[in-house]
């Protein structure tokens, strides 16, 4: 088990360098000059050289590469272009902001999206399925930030409720952390429990046609054993795969969710930093993004593992 | 009761909103005690939906329209159509168990083996886990299995299909059940493992007093293990009698048809023989004789009229004219 | 069954196919008739009648530019379409040649196609448009390429696995048999049997893109203002909300109404081409 687990981490290394070259050549393709963005229309060469230096930019790419990815590498992400303020250690206590609102929206999205799906799937045909299967429908048809303004002005001309200004630290204040998350979280929680709830519902009658359920109803199963014993272990096994990629999907819908609301997360430090062209802090979060993804899908696979027994370690 | 279980006039149909076809018409036959009974034909002449009607375990869109099923329980006579979920659940598993064709895919594959064979023993008894578990290993040893302390512990996927077929069968038996279904069980084996699985089955039977429905589409299966035999055609019962009757007073012509086609095989000089046309599809039955078109020995009455089964000699039923309105010989 | 207008008939027995179609079309004929239909001109400012209410004047009211709304939403379906269509376009293009040739010459060709796939799936996909047009600016056109880029991916695995099962079928195997060219055999026998699939998930893109390029817009990294889009306009509103609520229910209906019925136009067209799927 632990080769495997090792084995799949060396796998990971290709895939990591391939999304930080990616990241590093697209850069390149600014049109016009990082330079002239920060010099603004005075042009002055010594200035110019200067800053070039500075940044590294009168290095071939190559080196420009090599030296970014070691300093990655050792934690130095670099410094604002902005600010001048280090990037990796806002990146590390944003990231918090944005796991909570990732993991409270992933938690909702399973709340609402399992039993609904696996209700929709005993009742299928019936007018509960279809209810739920339009809800579901709703929630991969409207986009977040739609739900979220239109939930927003429902809540303020009905309730004139405006969400508390200013973020708070989860354990600095729960209560008040907690009223400034819930909102965006539900947002962003309902519009995934609608793929929830359809991958829920097929795997679940997916696994009600195999030919075990007969065998098991054969033996004397009550209904509820064949339901939640059987179809619901077997048919689990592929949604730890959905909700995994939810995950990334909750990453970027974050980036919306962060600015609608001002919650200061890593999504709206992308946001800002890519409104600012501030490039390396644009570099430095799309690649720790990006990371945290694919970690996550690994340890989904891996997951994966320990639940199904017919997976082996080949 | 005498006979263990009495199927009376079980019709089976097919009904979805765009469709209706029956696909077991008006089908009885009875079990005795200790008895094996065989179920012969080919595929679609609904010998399978017949068999898992007897324990209610047709789904949408078939369903049981007519008829009755009567059954010796331990609890005195039932009609075992009638009995609700909670009713029924006790029977499967306990008096009456199913095994089916395909064992590779008959087992949940996230669980282990002793996990599944001790299931059956949490349904239906009170039995702590250490029982279940050296139970399952009785049991797994009674059916041949090598090795058993290991197996007990490993997961379907890794086993083969003679080895699952018998835990299959393991996981009918231990309950000690009156009545085992064998749904083609045999069909999706190699024939050397065939042949194990039938003796098996054999042994089994004599040491548990179970009696077996052996459903096959094999006239060989049926002269190795079974004692009366019922052949299915088109949804009907066209013939039903003792095994050796059936093979040397052959009377119905579509029986004749597939002992000719089983017993062709081992002449090398002549053709395989095969009946000649097709069964009649689900919607569209004839107003005569099912098995007119293929028929050898057709009269004009069989275009004409739908033949009953009738008794033609004791113990032997045949629906056909030649044996006339009462199953008198012509 | 295989024509057009078999599908299309097919489609429309289901009342759910029905709808998804009828709104498709909708949304097509306002997109194409915008000019005709569309009162005013999209910029056109009434100074005037800044942020009134929607009367028989301004159907759905005037924003605090003084703009017609009703206009601006029905351009802004143009707007999205196109943005849709090509952007679906693009990586349908692309997902089909690389697909296809991943698909069908496996082996390294395969690896290092899927190798580049998997990269570019390794970034969560609106981040990743929104960091391909910070670089390359923000504009209507960027805004395609980059949604173009991102369900490249998405085309490229879907091609690939139709064509790998279809490949291994036994008329395929039979027609390599006979010495046919594998140009030939890609374009005869291969492309017609991935259609259906291909068709579905293009349908479903379709409905992803609009609603990825409405996002962008929404954060101002899309189409740019004064250019309507849906995306954008729901960002303008947002200021004005309690005394403009206009402003937010049209365009929000319009990008749900169009989501929703490509997304049901997708879920029915798979159910129709492939029914063994539907469930």
């Amino acid at each position: 088990m632990r080769s495997y687990i090792i084995r799949r981490l060396l796998a990971l290394i290709p895939v990591l360098i391939g999304i930080s070259l990616c990241i590093f050549l697209i850069l390149q393709l600014i049109p016009g000059d990082v330079i002239s963005g920060l010099l603004g229309i005075e042009e002055n060469p010594e200035l110019r050289a200067q800053l070039e230096k500075k940044f590294g930019l009168d290095q071939p790419l190559f080196k420009q590469y090599w030296d970014w990815i070691s300093k990655v590498l050792r934690g130095d992400f670099g410094r604002s272009f902005r600010t001048d303020k280090e990037i990796f250690p806002e990146i590390m206590s944003r990231f918090k902001i944005t796991a909570q609102l990732t993991f409270m929206a992933a938690f909702i999205s399973c709340l609402i999206g399992i039993p609904l799906g696996i209700l929709s799937a005993l009742k299928r045909n019936t007018w509960i399925d279809g209810i739920i299967r339009v809800i579901a429908l709703l929630g991969v048809s409207v986009p977040g930030f739609a739900s979220a303004t239109l939930l927003i002005l429902f809540l303020s001309l009905a309730f004139q409720y405006y969400s508390p200004v200013g973020y708070v630290g989860f354990f600095e204040n729960p209560s008040i952390n907690m009223q400034i998350m819930i909102l965006p979280s539900i947002i962003l929680g309902t519009s995934m429990s609608g793929s929830v709830m359809r991958m829920t519902r097929s795997s679940v009658l997916e696994i009600l046609r195999q030919d075990f359920i007969k065998t098991i109803r054969a033996k004397g199963a009550p209904e509820k054993v064949i339901i939640f014993k059987h179809a619901l272990k077997n048919g689990l096994i592929p949604i730890i795969t959905l909700v995994g990629m939810q995950i990334g999907s909750l990453l970027g819908g974050a980036v919306v969710t962060e600015q609608i609301f001002s919650i200061p997360g890593l999504g709206l430090m992308t946001l800002t930093a890519i409104n600012q062209r501030d490039y390396p802090v644009i570099q430095g979060c799309v690649l720790f993004i990006a990371f945290i993804y694919v970690m996550i899908n690994l340890l989904v696979d891996i997951l994966y593992t320990y639940v199904d027994p017919r997976i082996t370690y080949k | 009761m005498e006979n263990l279980l009495e199927v009376k006039n079980i019709s089976i149909d097919l009904k979805t909103k765009d469709n209706y076809m029956k696909l077991a018409d008006d089908i009885s036959f009875n079990i005795g005690k200790k008895q094996s009974f065989g179920i012969v034909g080919e595929s679609g002449c609904g010998k399978s939906i017949t068999a898992l009607s007897i324990i209610q375990l047709l789904s949408y869109p078939l369903k049981v329209s007519s008829g009755q099923i009567l059954f010796d329980s331990k609890k005195g006579m039932v009609d075992l159509l009638s009995l609700k979920n909670n009713e029924i659940r006790k029977i499967r598993g306990k008096e009456i168990s199913m095994i089916f064709q395909e064992p590779m895919t008959a087992l949940d594959p996230i669980f282990t083996i002793e996990q599944q064979i001790a299931e059956t023993l949490k349904f239906h008894t009170n039995l702590s886990k250490k029982d279940m578990r050296s139970m399952a290993l009785e049991m797994l040893k009674k059916v041949g299995i090598p090795r058993a302390e290991q197996i007990l512990n490993e997961y379907p996927h890794q086993l083969s299909g003679g080895m699952l077929q018998r835990i299959m069968i393991a996981i009918a038996l231990i309950c000690k059940p009156k009545l085992l279904i064998a749904d083609e069980p045999t069909t999706a084996l190699d024939v050397t493992i065939q042949a194990q699985i039938l003796d098996l089955m054999n042994e089994l039977k004599e040491y548990y007093d179970t009696s077996i429905i052996m459903i096959t589409h094999d006239l060989g299966v049926i002269a190795e293990t079974c004692e009366r035999v019922a052949v299915f055609y088109s949804g009907q019962v066209v013939e039903e009698a003792d095994v050796a009757a059936l093979f040397h007073n052959t009377a119905h012509p579509y029986t004749s048809g597939l002992l000719k086609a089983v017993t062709s095989i081992g002449d090398k000089s002549k053709e395989l023989y095969t009946i000649p046309g097709m069964v009649p599809a689900g919607g569209h039955m004839p107003k005569g004789c099912r098995f007119e078109e293929r028929c050898t020995k057709t009269m004009p009455i069989c275009k004409e009229k739908a033949p009953e089964l009738a008794e033609i000699e004791k113990g032997h039923k045949c629906r056909c004219w030649l044996y006339g309105e009462r199953g008198d010989n012509k | 069954m295989k024509t057009i207008i078999g599908i299309i008939k097919e489609l429309i027995k289901d009342p759910m196919g029905k709808i998804g179609f009828i709104g498709v079309l909708v949304i097509i004929i306002l997109s194409v008739l915008a000019p005709i239909i569309a009162p005013y001109d999209v910029t056109e400012m009434f100074t005037q009648d800044k942020l009134t209410g929607p009367s028989s004047q301004y159907f759905f009211g005037t924003d605090n530019f003084g703009r017609d709304v009703f206009s601006r939403v029905i351009f802004g379906a143009k707007v999205s379409l196109r943005v849709g269509i090509i952007s679906v376009g693009i990586a349908a293009s692309f997902g089909l040649i690389f697909g296809v040739v991943a698909g069908y010459f496996e082996g390294k060709v395969d690896n290092i196609i899927m190798r580049f796939m998997d990269i570019l799936f390794a970034f969560p996909s609106i981040l990743l448009a929104l960091f391909i047009v910070s670089v390359l600016g923000p504009s209507i056109t960027n805004t395609m390429i980059a949604i173009g880029i991102v369900n490249t991916p998405v085309f490229t695995r879907t091609v690939r696995a139709s064509v790998i099962s279809v490949k291994s079928m036994e008329y395929i195997v039979s027609a390599t048999s006979i010495g046919l060219k594998p140009k030939n055999i890609i374009i005869r026998h291969i492309i017609p049997n991935i259609l259906a699939p291909f068709t579905v998930q293009a349908t479903l893109a379709l409905s992803g893109a609009i609603l990825t390029e409405a996002s962008m817009s929404f954060l101002g990294l899309g189409i740019q203002p004064p250019d309507p889009s849906w995306g954008s306009m729901l960002n303008e509103s947002r200021k004005y909300m309690e005394m403009a609520p206009w402003l937010v229910i049209f365009p929000a209906a319009f990008i749900i109404f169009t989501i929703l019925s490509f997304n049901i136009l997708g879920d029915s067209l798979r159910d129709v081409l492939d029914p063994k799927l539907k469930l």
